[in-house]
């Protein structure tokens, strides 16, 4: 191709000019005496709760005073000054790691003086027999938290308002087009990432991060290979009214066989519901009235009819055996709460998948959130693992800014991908395991699951490890 | 490839002219476009950065009471001798100094300027000039807070005279950076037998190891010529992950830190009582 041309021709040449040779449509950007485009040290394209957390947690960073960021989101800002009486059906499991980020520049505290929900237990249990799992931890530390993904956003508008001279924020933008750079350039071309926005202007960044969901343009554009897959399912979400008060602390998800449902706690009274189905099921559950969508939902956590005598034995069996083995380790069976009404429109409904990029990283562009990773939401990692990426990116940037280093220099950007695909690929994979082994009804992967998920529960050490 | 060892251009400095090398000219004529391959000839230099611009930042930041966020070296004025493509240049300017690149070769020079005329906060912190360190003395007597002479020393002709010439343009309780070879026999088994003739990737007669400089004998030089020695650490690069690391001894790579002396001959900076290192803010994170 004409790339390869121009590169071997390039370094071919003695002199350390190869003026009269530019490269093909890499690096189309010219000598620098024409009118260059603003050049911003790092750009993040896609500004939902990952992509604005990255630009504020870089934004706020000690060793990132003096450089210039820029966040780029195809929507409008998102803000609001005191949270609506109405729930938001759309809703994430925060864990305590991703809370300290959030706390680390300062969102934290708006996201609590705004509306959260601590829960201090998970109760996991399956349709098909009585094995279950209760995660609790044994201090009074909450577990996690429940937080609304607008009162995310609006805590991260609002940090990254506070550090508007360091972090330019373009709303309603778009980018339409990425040219890469050569990596090791010889030539006069221009070293950086060149961007395209859709009303025409043009910016370039020493280092892109891809924050741009599942559908990532910045991975397609790089031609970075995607492992996915589409899962026959959509999740059902909604808000929910209990039929009574309660402390409302606990998180329970029941696997039925065409997939799991869980309650997520909003308030004493409320509780978010997301219910992974097929996709035929789900629209069956939108297009139903109200009544018969809540009937749906208390059916699904409190009836027995996908038990069967065996499994059900050969359950209780376990069950004795490992009462008698570790007294500790079986945890009393708790109730759900059942549910009155649902919120008038607040039943949605979107499809499902997997998906893992073969690379995180490459010269001059990095990928964070779900354009890297994206799982089920089974296991309520999505945002956590996100939030991760960014933890541990910030760190290595930090670390780079502070030594004078080029910032899309492959060499941090590399640390990064190798730490977070260790971390993350096992944890995608379990969760897609889990998602397959739970979506059957056949005896013996249920016993196995049954058994399983006993075992599992009877023994700490592997449950701390979750 | 990967060199453990830079090879540049062979400096002589002698008092009444400077001469260079045609012979290692021509050499590295061929590898000016070469520097800023991190995967190149030169990657060894470019993860060299890793361990000697921490330990110049943090040396500097020891010893003084301003701390600017994100631009730590603000303010300081640094002459880089024998810059080559600028890969130590840069890295400081993004620090916020002033840096001043010199280097005899011209096209090292050209690779430079080119390389930092892209990033405009860096074509403005950094001034290449294609010369000897001597050529630039008479005009430049004590302007420069800090010198670097980062894998030089070792193909200096006269290390003295260096050494004097730096003192010349250093102002007082200037800091000189300097990281070199040392002379012995597992710098020359690793330096020249494995590097040179049996792995090959240092090409042959790049290094002299009557050349090479003992760290005693560099401190000598430094201490008779009214300079401090501050610090001595031994370096050493892993080829098979491409980094450098800090050690004990100094027997192969090593790096000092030394401080010219005051107007009035007073005692160095880190002899101060404990009040100035209170009032340092934390530099590292």
């Amino acid at each position: 191709t004409s790339l390869v041309m121009a590169a071997v021709c390039c370094r071919g040449l003695l002199s350390p000019f190869c003026g009269r040779l530019r490269a093909g449509p890499r690096a189309r950007l010219r000598s620098v005496a024409t009118a260059s485009p603003p050049l911003y040290d790092v750009v993040v394209s896609g500004g939902g709760m990952v992509g604005s957390a990255m630009a504020a947690a870089l934004g706020h960073d000690i060793h990132f005073h003096g450089k210039k960021i820029a966040l780029l989101e195809a929507g409008p800002r998102k803000e609001y000054g005191r949270v609506p009486d109405s729930y938001s059906n759309r809703v994430s499991s925060i864990s305590p790691g991703s809370a300290t980020l959030l706390s680390s520049f300062g969102a934290w505290d708006h996201v609590c003086s705004l509306r959260l929900k601590p829960f201090r237990r998970m109760q996991v249990w399956d349709a098909c027999s009585e094995a279950m799992i209760v995660f609790e931890k044994d201090d009074l530390d909450d577990m996690g938290y429940i937080v609304e993904n607008d009162v995310i956003m609006s805590a991260l508008t609002k940090q990254l308002d506070a550090v508007a001279d360091r972090v330019e924020v373009f709303y309603r933008s778009r980018a339409v087009g990425y040219t890469w750079p050569l990596p090791s350039h010889s030539c006069d071309t221009s070293p950086w990432v060149q961007i395209e926005l859709a009303d025409g202007r043009r910016l370039q960044t020493k280092l892109l991060i891809g924050a741009d969901g599942h559908n990532s343009v910045v991975r397609k554009e790089a031609k970075i290979k995607n492992v996915e897959h589409r899962y026959d399912q959509s999740a059902v979400v909604a808000t929910l009214h209990l039929s009574e008060a309660t402390d409302n602390n606990v998180a329970w998800q029941r696997f039925l066989p065409t997939g799991p449902i869980a309650l997520l706690p909003l308030s004493d009274t409320a509780s978010s519901l997301v219910w992974s189905t097929s996709h035929e099921h789900a629209s069956e559950l939108l297009s139903m009235d109200e009544e018969s969508f809540v009937d749906s939902i208390n059916s699904a956590f409190w009836s027995n009819v996908n038990h069967s005598d065996f499994i059900d034995t050969a359950g209780f069996f376990f069950f004795s055996a490992i009462a008698l083995l570790r007294p500790s380790g079986t945890a009393v069976r708790q109730l759900p709460p059942s549910v009155a009404e649902v919120d008038p429109e607040s039943r949605a409904m979107f499809p499902l998948g997997m998906g893992h990029a073969t690379e995180y990283v490459q010269h001059r562009v990095a990928l964070i959130g779900d354009a890297a990773h994206r799982v089920h939401p089974l296991a309520g990692q999505g945002v956590n693992l996100g939030f991760g990426d960014i933890a541990c990116l910030a760190h290595h940037l930090s670390a780079a800014a502070f030594n004078g280093s080029d910032l899309g220099s492959l060499k941090h950007l590399l640390k990064f991908e190798t730490e977070r695909q260790r971390h993350n690929v096992s944890l995608i994979a379990a969760t897609d395991v889990l998602k397959r082994l739970y979506s059957t009804r056949l005896a013996p992967l249920v016993l196995l699951r049954t058994w399983g998920l006993q075992a599992t529960n009877a023994l700490p050490p592997v449950k701390v490890r979750i | 490839q990967l060199s453990p060892f830079r090879f540049t251009v062979k400096r002589l400095f002698s008092t009444s002219h400077s001469s260079v090398d045609s012979k290692e000219m021509k050499k590295f004529q061929l590898l000016a476009h070469k520097w800023w391959d991190e995967e190149g000839e030169f990657s060894a230099l470019h993860s060299m950065n890793d361990i000697r611009v921490p330990f110049i930042r943090d040396s500097l930041l020891n010893m003084s009471s301003n701390y600017h966020l994100g631009n730590p070296l603000a303010g300081v004025k640094i002459l880089d001798v024998g810059c080559g493509g600028g890969l130590l240049s840069e890295p400081l300017g993004r620090l916020g100094a002033s840096v001043t690149g010199i280097d005899p070769l011209e096209d090292n020079i050209r690779t430079a300027d080119q390389h930092k005329s892209f990033d405009p906060v860096l074509a403005k912190r950094i001034q290449y000039k294609s010369s000897s360190l001597e050529e630039i003395v008479e005009e430049s007597m004590e302007t420069f807070d800090v010198i670097v002479a980062s894998e030089v020393v070792e193909h200096v002709a006269d290390l003295e005279m260096f050494i004097k010439c730096c003192s010349q343009v250093l102002k007082p309780e200037g800091s000189l950076f300097i990281t070199t070879i040392n002379k012995t026999q597992l710098s020359y088994v690793l330096g020249i037998v494995v590097a040179e003739k049996i792995i090959g990737i240092v090409p042959e007669g790049t290094h002299e190891w009557e050349k090479f400089v003992p760290p005693e004998e560099l401190e000598r030089l430094l201490e008779a010529n009214g300079f401090s020695v501050k610090a001595v650490n031994g370096m050493l690069y892993n080829p098979l992950s491409g980094s450098w690391s800090w050690m004990e001894s100094t027997s192969i790579n090593y790096a000092v830190h030394a401080v010219k002396s005051g107007a009035q001959g007073q005692s160095s900076p880190t002899d101060t009582p404990s009040e100035m290192e209170s009032e340092q803010p934390s530099a590292t994170v």
